[in-house]
């Protein structure tokens, strides 16, 4: 257990793995949170009754903090986009609920467009290396992070995965969420873009269910369209519902089992890649 | 459960605190959180209680401020409260919207002794 924070999380609860070289990074007591000292960047004002005396008190006094709390991730994922940028790296955070066909969409986006782009790919998952040793089999270079009991990829995490994974200069770093359509819409990695995955499988209104991860997207791909004439999913309500969330979604209808579909993908990842190169930004 | 990261981070966030202002415990912490932030409000109390054991925050009041969302129509201009993501411009029944307050997730002031 954390002795500072008292949380259950055991001391190896994250864990990074890099396929293919055997080599395992344990980044022992290390989840959401750490306990590094106070940010250059504070300044609070106390107003307690009481005066401290070489800052040692007894009495209480209150502090005027007005701090986020998502300030640490969000400055880590600051310093992850500067690396990027630098690096002219486009890293698209992919997410999703489980099993909306994330992985077959990297595998077959992977191998389709390997002689044209060079890409990357973080694997986030609770447990096991699957999917990494999935991508691993296209020749794509791989880090899987195991987050234990985690829902989410945070920029710490990330952070330490690109320091395993070195992507090259000018390439395409794909980071694959932990499957959950809730949780990883709160934490910032740094990326350039954000893509949620949604498959026919699942239910039309899941753009108003979970409106969060929809409203934070750049681009929505509805996937398994091989499947509609087998399933009740609406996909111009699916659309109507995202774009009440977010107007200025777009979408692509594909089927990464059988590639429908999947040409105006690439065309958007090139056209993505190149103006990011250019421009620090996608549009 | 993303709420027992939040919770992590206001632990962290206090424990530097008190180490800051040579305390030894919160009293009492104050925290913003608005309607539009993403965050269940009985999913961070249910992991509060588990995350707080055996910290400085073990016995600290916790007050929680929730703020209202308002968003502002980019079409029409008009000012209303947005409860969901997806709440349109009453006026003019617009999507397009700049959310002006409802996203704060902040601690915003610590008593310490």
């Amino acid at each position: 257990m954390c002795s500072t924070c008292g949380c259950n999380q055991p001391a190896d609860a994250v864990t990074i793995t890099r396929i293919g070289e055997g080599l395992h990074l344990d980044l022992g007591h290390n989840h959401a949170h750490s306990h590094a000292p106070f940010s250059a960047h504070h300044h609070h004002h106390h107003h307690g009754e009481e005066h401290t005396h070489n800052g040692h008190s007894h009495h209480a006094v209150t502090i005027e903090l007005e701090q986020d709390i998502l300030q640490k991730n969000n400055l880590l994922a600051q310093r992850n986009r500067g690396y990027f940028e630098a690096k002219r790296i486009l890293a698209l955070n992919l997410v999703s609920s489980p099993g909306s066909g994330k992985t077959a969409l990297l595998e077959r986006t992977i191998n389709d467009l390997k002689q044209d782009l060079s890409i990357a790919v973080i694997e986030g998952d609770q447990q096991t290396t699957h999917d990494a040793d999935r991508i691993a089999q296209t020749g794509a270079p791989v880090v899987q992070i195991n987050t234990g009991k985690g829902c989410h990829l945070d920029s710490d995490m990330v952070h330490k995965a690109v320091r395993k994974l070195d992507p090259p200069n000018d390439s395409l770093l794909m980071i694959e969420n932990v499957g959950n359509l809730v949780c990883p819409a709160l934490f910032d990695l740094g990326e350039g873009g954000r893509v949620v995955i949604i498959s026919v499988t699942e239910g039309d209104d899941k753009p108003i269910k979970y409106p969060d991860m929809f409203f934070s997207a750049n681009l929505c791909i509805i996937n398994k369209i091989d499947l509609l004439p087998y399933v009740p999913f609406d996909v111009e309500k699916a659309k109507s519902y995202a774009l009440q969330v977010n107007p200025q979604l777009r979408f692509f209808e594909v089927s990464a089992l059988h590639g429908q579909g999947m040409d105006k993908w690439y065309d958007w990842l090139k056209t993505q890649f190149a103006h990011f190169r250019d421009y620090q930004h996608i549009h | 459960m993303h709420e027992l990261s939040i919770v992590l981070g206001i632990v962290d966030i206090a424990a530097t605190t008190v180490q800051k202002a040579n305390a030894h415990t919160v009293d009492r912490i104050e925290l913003e959180i608005g309607e539009l932030a993403g965050i269940e409000t009985d999913a961070l109390l249910f992991a509060w209680d588990a995350a707080i054991k055996n910290t400085v925050l073990a016995r600290a009041i916790r007050d929680i401020r929730h703020v209202p969302g308002k968003a502002r129509c980019l079409d029409c201009g008009e000012v209303f409260d947005m409860h969901e993501l997806y709440d349109p411009c009453p006026k003019c029944n617009n999507y397009l919207n700049e959310i002006i307050q409802g996203r704060e997730l902040k601690v915003k002031a610590l008593t310490v002794s």
